[in-house]
């Protein structure tokens, strides 16, 4: 049924919308990320989608290709019952961007904020882009997959404790610890602030 | 030969023992008050509060211990229980309720998730809540069996009726 749905979708935006598939039962569509915003108006006011329910925004890791980063859109229509998924590539891998569906669907809101936060993929367009789970100080962007296993950044100074079971504690002074209650384990740099 | 260096040895030893006498006197009195009066803070972030809620009702009850308020204010509570998962975000509020509690008081880290992180071995867990404040009891368990809480409260306990309480000596 969504599959009919996603044919309708390729036909009226040939450029946008390719790779349509269908994988255990979820109709799934890859769309252009510059088309994005379009394709979603279409999907939740067309009478014949009506996806008024957005389920999800999640991002996705592929380290090593490129491009590199993915956001995958979930939505369902409560009057069709069908759901429809789709995928958008970043085209940029240093910089990964993707139009934001705020203004759309007023869920899409924290999602886009929680992608944000934990893949440092940015979404143009949207009204308030702040860090939504790590605290304001984090530095990168932790479900990255070249984000340190134990790279952790406490807020506030832990106690003089070594342990070689539970990984790094606090710095040890010999190393020179710049600054207080944070872990010696950085990430890489990246574009973390807004 | 009973000259006065001997004698000064006999007096200082005499007033030492005195002095233990009454120190033991007064750690043993003051312990087994204490321990019976814990007015506990129960710091509960995480799904060990489900098994901290079974010690507390009535068939576990820790009240049989002493410990039978749950004081919802640091600055009335003796014991701070640390139950569940204190993540990076929780750290700075944990400090700043201990640092609230008056003296003398005491950290019970309850389950394995305040004691090592258990296996949110993460970004975003704080590896135990001993790299925040001091601890004086670790409870296993994911979450803990009620038994395992009683237990370590009456570790607890005996590690307060065992704390020896210095005196200090006024010079007259």
């Amino acid at each position: 049924m969504a599959k009919a749905v996603l044919e309708a979708l390729q036909q009226k935006f040939p450029e946008a919308v390719r790779d349509l598939y269908t994988h255990r039962g979820d109709d799934v569509a890859f769309v252009e990320a510059r088309g994005l915003v379009e394709v979603c108006n279409f999907l939740k006011f067309d009478p014949s989608t009506d996806l008024k329910l957005m389920l999800s925004v999640t991002g996705v890791d592929y380290l090593g290709e490129s491009p590199r980063f993915e956001c995958v859109y979930h939505f369902t229509s409560m009057t069709h019952h069908h759901r429809v998924r789709l995928r958008v590539k970043a085209p940029d891998d240093a910089d990964p961007r993707v139009p934001s569906v705020a203004g759309i669907w007023r869920t899409a809101n924290w999602w886009e904020r929680h992608v944000f936060d934990l893949y440092g993929i940015r979404f143009d367009g949207h009204p308030d882009l702040r860090r939504l789970y790590m605290p304001e100080s984090f530095v990168g962007h932790p479900l990255r997959k070249d984000y340190p296993m134990k790279g952790r950044q406490p807020l506030i100074p832990e106690r003089d404790f070594r342990d070689v079971i539970r990984g790094p504690g606090p710095q040890p002074r010999e190393q020179g610890r710049t600054f207080p209650g944070r872990s010696p384990i950085l990430p890489p740099a990246s574009p973390a602030k807004p | 030969m009973a000259d006065g260096q001997e004698i000064a040895g006999a007096i200082t030893t005499r007033r030492e023992e005195a002095e233990g006498f009454l120190r033991r006197t007064v750690s043993k009195g003051l312990g087994w008050a204490r321990k019976y009066s814990l007015f506990t803070y129960p710091f509960v972030t995480a799904c060990c509060g489900m098994e901290y809620m079974s010690v507390a009702s009535s068939r576990y009850d820790i009240a049989r211990f002493g410990a039978e308020y749950p004081r919802f204010s640091p600055r009335q509570s003796d014991l701070l229980l640390v139950v569940g998962t204190v993540n990076v975000k929780q750290g700075p509020i944990l400090r700043r309720v201990y640092e609230q509690m008056a003296e003398p008081k005491w950290v019970v880290a309850f389950g394995v998730c305040a004691s090592s992180g258990g296996f949110y071995d993460n970004y975003a867990v704080i590896q135990g809540i001993d790299r925040i404040v001091p601890v004086d009891v670790y409870i296993p368990g994911c979450p803990p069996r009620p038994e395992q809480v009683l237990d370590g409260l009456i570790m607890l306990q005996e590690k307060i009726a065992g704390e020896r309480h210095g005196l200090r000596i006024v010079p007259g």
